[in-house]
C-alpha cells in the first residue's frame, strides 16, 4: 500500500497549460509526421506555429494571475510568463525561417519540428521552474533536443561534428550544474527556490562556504549554457556546424531559457549572496564582452561571427546582472527581446543569402549583396547596427538600459568597458555592411520575396527592430512588471 | 503647427518615398528629392520669420513624453544659437542634392535617400532638446555618412568610411555614458531621472565630477569638429567623400562638434569647461596654424580645403573658449561662415574633379582662360574662405579675433598669423589652378559650368555678400541666446568663486 504513503502534491493544471499545449504540439507533430507522404513536411511546421500561437494566447491569458503547481516546484508568474512568450516568438520565427531553410538543404525529416517544439518545451520549463530539479529538467529537456537538432543535417560532417561536441561538453557542464544544486540542496536541505532563499538570507558562515561553492559550480553550468568566457568554447564550432535555423535557435532560445533561470536564480533566490556572486560574474562579464568582440573581429565565416557575437551579447547581459536591481532586471528581459528579433533576423538573412549545396556562409559571399537584393541588404543593415548598438533601433535601447542599470548601481568602470566593446563590435558588424555595399561580388541570390516564409520571417525582425528602437516604454514597462513579479 | 517637427521629418518622409520608387527613374528621383529638400527649407524660413529675435529662450517648443520610466522626452526647442545652424543644413541641402544630380549616376536612388535620412538626423541634432533624443539623432546622421562615403568614395572610400565611424563612435559612446551618468545623478538628488537640457542646466554637480563628464563629452565633440590631434580621420573622409558628402561634412557635420561644445558641454559643466578652456583655447591655436601649414604643402586639392577645415574650425573653437560675447558670437558666425565657404569650395573642386577625375593641383593651371565663368565663382569662394572683409569671412573671424584677444592676448596673435597663412595657401593655391599656362591638353577641352551648376552657386554667392556686408540681422538674432548662456554660466562660476576671472573678459 505504498501509494496511501504518497501524499500527491496539489496540481494547476491551468498553470502548466502553455506547457502542456506545447509539449502537445510536439507530439502531434510526430504524431503527424507518419502520416505525411513526400518529402515535404512544411503541414509540420504549420501545426507547430498553430500550437506556439495557442500557446502564447494561454500566456496572455495567464498574464494577471500568479499560481504555483506541483507543490511549488513550477511557478506561473509574469517573469515566467513573458519568457514564455519571448520563447514563442523565437520558436515560432525559427519554425518559419526552417520552412524555407530545409527545403534549401533537404533537411527532409519531421523530427526536426517536434525537436524544435520540445527544445521550446524544456525552455518554457525552465522559465516557470520553482525548484532546482525543474530548473534540470527543463535544462535537459532543452539540451537534449538541441544536441540532436545540431546534428540533424546528417549528410554534413561539420553538423555530426557540433552534435557531438555540444553533447560532450554540453554533458560536462550539466554536471558542473548538477553539482551545484546538490551543494545547495545539502545546506538548505530542500531543492526549492523559496527554501533555499531562506536558508541564504540567514545563513551561517560554514553554510555561506558550501553556498558559495555551490553557486561557483551553478556559475560554471549556466556560465556554458550562455555561453560565457571561459565557457565558451563550444559555441563557435557548434554554430558554423549546426543547420542555420537550429544555430538561430541556440543562439537565442537556448541562451534566453539559460538567463531565464540564472537570473530567477541568483538576482531573486540568491539575491542576499550578491555580494558574492557579482564580483565573479563582473570578470566574467568583462572577459565575455572582451574575448567576444575581439575574436569576432577575426572572423571570415559569417555564422562563425554571429556566434563569437552572441558570445559578447551574453557579456552585455551579465552586465544587468551584476548591476542587479530592478532596472537591471528589466534591461535583461528588455535585451534579450531585442536581441531575439535583431539575432533571428541576421541569421534569416544568412539563411536568404544561401542556395542548395552552395551556403554563402563566408563574408566574401556577401559581396555586394545589398544591391543585388535590396531588401536583403536594408534588413541585414538594421540587424548589424543594431547589434553594434546604434539607434534608432532595438539593440541601441537595449544596451541603453542595461548601461544605465549598471551605472546607477555604481559600476562605472565596468559601463565604460562594456561602450568600449560596443566600439569594438561595430567594426566587425558594420565590416558586414562593407561587404554588401561596398566591394563588388557576383554570388547568386535568390530574391527574398520568392521564399514567403523566410521573407516573412525578416519582416517580422525587421519590424520588432526598428518599433524596439522607436517605441520601447511599453515593452521596457512589461519587462519590468515582470521582472518585479519575482518579488 | 509642430514646426521643428515638420522641417525634421519632412526629409525622412522624402527618403521612405523615395525608397518605393523604381531605381531606375533617375531624372524622377533627382527631382524628388531637391523637391523634398526644398520643403524643410521652405519651412525652416517661416521659422526664422517667426522668431522672437529678442528671446533667449527655446522658442516652436515641442514635448511628447517618449520613454516615461527615464523621464526621455521627444522635446525639440530652438534659440539664437541654433537657429541659423538649422538654416544653413536646411539651406545646404538643396544645393547638395542639385549637385548630386550632375556628378552621381550609379545608384542615384540610395545615394538620395542617405541624404535625406542624413538631413533628418542633423536637423534633429540641431533642435533636440532632451540629451537622449540629441544622442540618437547624432548617431543617425552618423550613418549616412558611413554609407556615401563607403559607396559613392574614392579610392580608398573604406578605410575613410570606417575610419569616420569609428572615430566619431569612440567619442559619442563615452558620451553617451556621461548622458547617463547625468541622468542618474539627478535622479540620485531629485528623485527621478531627467535628460531634459533645461532641467539639468538648473542642476549643479561637484566639480571631480564636472571634470570627468566634460572630458568625455568634449571628446565626442573635439573629435567630431575636430580639434586638433584628433583630426586625422577628418582628411581621409573628405578626400574620398563625394562631392556632396564633403559639402555636408564640412558644412554642418562638423558644425555639430561645435555646437555641441555650445550647446551641451560647456553650459552644463561650466567649472570644469572654465578650467579647460586654456588647454583648449592651446589646442585651436595649434589647429589653427598646423592646418594651414598642412594646407601650404599639399598637392591634393581636396585635401587642401579638408585641412584648411581644420585650420578653421580652429579659429571657432578659439572664440567658443574666450568664452566673452564677442568670441561666442563670432564663432557661431564663423561655423555659418565656414558652412558656406568651405561647402563652396568643396562644390567649387567637385566641378573640376567630375571633368578631370583628379584633384592635384599640378593636373591643372591657366583654367581662367578655358573656363571664366568657373575660374569667377571660384575666386569668390575663395575669397570668401580667406575672409576678405565685405565677405562674410571676414566678419567672423573678426569678432572671434577680438573676443579672444581679451582672454588669451599672447595666443590670438598667433592664431591671427592663420589668417595670413590662409590667405597664402588659398590664393597660392587658385593661382596655380587657374593661372599661368593652359598647357595641360587635357584641360584644354573642359567645358564651363552648365545652367544648373551655375545655380548650385548662385545662393551660396548672394550668402557670401549679405553675410559680409549686412551681419546684424544674424548677429542680432544670436545675441539674446548667447549672452543668456554666458550670463547662466558667469553665475554657476561665481557660486564656486571663480567669478572674477570672468569678469575680467
Amino acid at each position: 500500500m505504498l501509494y496511501r504513503m504518497i501524499n500527491p502534491p496539489e496540481i494547476s493544471w491551468i498553470a502548466i497549460l502553455p506547457v502542456l499545449l506545447l509539449s502537445a504540439t510536439a507530439m502531434l507533430t510526430m504524431v503527424a509526421d507518419l502520416w505525411t507522404d513526400g518529402p515535404d513536411r512544411e503541414g509540420l511546421g504549420w501545426i507547430g506555429l498553430v500550437g506556439l500561437m495557442a500557446t502564447a494566447i494561454a500566456a496572455v491569458a495567464l498574464w494577471n494571475t500568479k499560481l504555483t503547481s506541483f507543490a511549488g516546484a513550477v511557478v506561473v508568474d509574469r517573469y515566467g510568463l513573458f519568457f514564455t512568450l519571448l520563447f514563442c516568438v523565437a520558436a515560432g520565427l525559427t519554425l518559419l525561417m526552417s520552412m524555407s531553410y530545409l527545403e534549401q538543404t533537404d533537411i527532409r525529416t519531421g523530427d526536426y519540428y517536434s525537436l524544435i517544439l520540445f527544445s521550446t518545451v524544456g525552455m518554457v520549463v525552465m522559465a516557470t521552474a520553482a525548484d532546482l530539479i525543474v530548473v534540470f529538467l527543463g535544462l535537459e529537456v532543452m539540451s537534449i533536443a538541441a544536441y540532436a537538432l545540431a546534428g540533424i543535417w546528417r549528410s554534413q560532417v561539420r553538423s555530426n561534428e557540433a552534435a557531438l561536441k555540444y553533447f560532450l561538453l554540453g554533458a560536462f557542464a550539466t554536471g558542473f550544474l548538477l553539482f551545484g544544486i546538490a551543494l545547495l540542496y545539502g545546506v538548505a536541505g530542500t531543492t526549492t527556490l523559496t527554501g533555499i532563499a531562506q536558508t541564504a538570507s540567514g545563513a551561517t558562515a560554514e553554510q555561506r562556504t558550501l553556498l558559495i561553492a555551490g553557486m561557483a559550480l551553478m556559475i560554471v553550468g549556466f556560465g556554458f549554457k550562455v555561453a560565457a568566457v571561459p565557457f565558451h568554447a563550444w559555441a563557435p564550432d557548434v554554430y558554423e556546424g549546426a543547420p542555420t535555423s537550429v544555430t538561430a535557435l541556440m543562439a537565442v532560445g537556448v541562451k534566453s531559457a539559460a538567463f531565464a533561470a540564472f537570473a530567477r536564480i541568483f538576482m531573486h533566490t540568491l539575491a542576499v549572496m550578491s555580494p558574492d556572486w557579482s564580483a565573479v560574474l563582473w570578470v566574467l562579464a568583462v572577459l565575455t564582452m572582451t574575448v567576444g568582440n575581439v575574436t569576432a573581429l577575426l572572423q571570415r565565416n559569417i555564422k562563425r561571427m554571429l556566434a563569437y557575437s552572441s558570445i559578447a551579447h551574453a557579456g552585455y547581459l551579465l552586465v544587468g546582472m551584476v548591476a542587479g536591481g530592478e532596472l537591471g532586471g528589466s534591461a535583461i528581459l528588455f535585451y534579450l527581446l531585442a536581441y531575439t528579433l535583431m539575432t533571428l533576423g541576421a541569421f534569416s538573412v544568412v539563411i536568404a543569402l544561401g542556395r542548395r549545396g552552395q551556403p554563402n556562409e563566408n563574408l566574401e559571399d556577401y559581396a555586394g549583396a545589398g544591391f543585388r537584393s535590396p531588401f536583403l541588404g536594408m534588413a541585414m543593415s538594421i540587424f548589424m547596427l543594431s547589434l553594434a548598438g546604434i539607434p534608432p533601433f532595438g539593440g541601441f535601447v537595449g544596451k541603453f538600459y542595461i548601461f544605465s542599470a549598471a551605472v546607477k548601481s555604481g559600476y562605472i568602470g565596468l559601463t565604460v568597458i562594456g561602450v568600449m566593446n560596443s566600439l569594438i563590435s561595430v567594426y566587425y558588424y558594420v565590416g558586414v555592411l562593407v561587404r554588401m555595399y561596398m566591394t563588388d561580388g557576383g554570388v547568386e541570390i535568390t530574391q527574398p520575396s520568392s521564399r514567403p516564409y523566410l521573407f516573412a520571417t525578416l519582416v517580422v525582425a525587421v519590424a520588432g527592430t526598428i518599433a524596439l528602437g522607436l517605441f520601447p516604454s511599453t515593452l521596457f514597462e512589461v519587462a519590468r512588471q515582470s521582472f518585479l513579479a519575482l518579488g | 503647427m509642430p514646426l521643428l517637427s515638420l522641417i525634421v521629418f519632412t526629409p525622412l518622409l522624402g527618403a521612405i518615398v523615395l525608397m518605393l520608387m523604381r531605381a531606375d527613374q533617375h531624372a524622377a528621383l533627382r527631382r524628388g528629392a531637391f523637391l523634398f529638400s526644398l520643403v524643410p527649407f521652405g519651412f525652416s524660413i517661416l521659422l526664422l520669420a517667426r522668431f522672437t529675435p529678442t528671446e533667449a529662450v527655446f522658442q516652436f517648443t515641442e514635448k511628447a513624453a517618449w520613454i516615461p520610466s527615464f523621464a526621455i522626452n521627444y522635446a525639440l526647442g530652438v534659440d539664437g544659437i541654433s537657429l541659423f545652424l538649422v538654416l544653413l543644413t536646411t539651406f545646404l541641402m538643396p544645393i547638395v542634392v542639385l549637385s548630386g544630380w550632375g556628378d552621381i549616376h550609379k545608384r542615384v536612388k540610395e545615394y538620395m535617400v542617405f541624404l535625406l535620412l542624413m538631413e533628418t538626423g542633423m536637423l534633429g541634432a540641431l533642435v533636440a532638446t532632451d540629451l537622449f533624443l540629441f544622442y540618437v539623432f547624432w548617431e543617425v546622421m552618423l550613418i549616412p555618412m558611413y554609407f556615401l562615403i563607403g559607396i559613392w568614395g574614392g579610392q580608398r572610400h573604406i578605410y575613410a568610411a570606417i575610419k569616420l565611424v569609428l572615430y566619431t563612435m569612440a567619442g559619442s559612446l563615452l558620451m553617451l555614458v556621461a548622458i547617463v551618468y547625468l541622468a542618474v545623478a539627478h535622479q540620485q538628488q531629485f528623485g527621478q531621472y531627467s535628460f531634459d537640457l533645461q532641467r539639468l542646466l538648473e542642476f549643479t554637480l561637484p566639480v571631480t565630477t564636472q571634470r570627468w563628464l566634460f572630458a568625455a563629452f568634449a571628446l565626442a565633440f573635439a573629435i567630431k569638429v575636430p580639434m586638433f590631434p584628433l583630426h586625422t580621420w577628418l582628411p581621409d573622409a573628405h578626400t574620398e567623400a563625394p562631392t556632396g558628402g564633403s559639402v555636408i561634412l564640412a558644412g554642418v557635420l562638423l558644425k555639430m562638434g561645435t555646437y555641441g561644445f555650445l550647446r551641451f558641454a560647456i553650459p552644463l559643466f561650466p567649472q570644469a569647461a572654465f578650467e579647460a578652456m586654456p588647454l583648449i583655447a592651446t589646442l585651436a591655436i595649434i589647429g589653427i596654424v598646423y592646418g594651414a601649414l598642412v594646407c601650404m604643402v599639399q598637392p591634393d586639392l581636396k585635401r587642401l580645403v579638408a585641412y584648411s577645415s581644420v585650420s578653421h574650425l580652429g579659429f571657432v573653437m578659439l572664440g567658443l573658449a574666450a568664452l566673452n560675447t564677442q568670441g561666442v558670437q563670432g564663432s557661431l558666425y564663423q561655423m555659418l561662415n565656414h558652412g558656406l565657404s568651405t561647402g563652396g569650395l568643396f562644390l567649387a573642386v567637385g566641378v573640376i574633379y567630375e571633368r578631370r577625375h583628379t584633384r592635384l593641383i599640378k593636373e591643372f593651371g591657366g583654367l581662367w582662360a578655358q573656363l571664366p565663368v568657373y575660374a569667377a565663382i571660384f575666386m569668390v569662394v575663395m575669397l570668401s574662405s580667406v575672409g576678405l572683409p565685405g565677405l562674410n569671412g571676414f566678419v567672423g573671424e573678426f569678432l572671434i579675433l577680438i573676443g579672444a584677444f581679451k582672454a588669451y592676448p599672447t595666443g590670438t596673435a598667433i592664431a591671427s598669423s592663420g589668417v595670413i597663412l590662409g590667405a597664402v595657401y588659398l590664393l597660392w593655391m587658385y593661382q596655380r589652378v587657374m593661372f599661368g599656362p593652359l598647357d595641360n591638353p587635357e584641360n584644354q577641352k573642359l567645358k564651363d559650368l552648365s545652367t544648373r551648376e551655375i545655380l548650385v552657386f548662385v545662393p551660396l554667392i548672394i550668402m557670401f555678400f549679405v553675410m559680409g556686408i549686412y551681419p546684424k540681422p544674424f548677429l542680432s538674432r544670436m545675441e539674446p541666446s548667447v549672452q543668456a548662456t554666458l550670463a547662466r554660466l558667469e553665475k554657476k562660476l561665481a557660486e564656486t568663486g571663480s567669478s572674477n576671472q570672468v569678469a575680467q573678459r
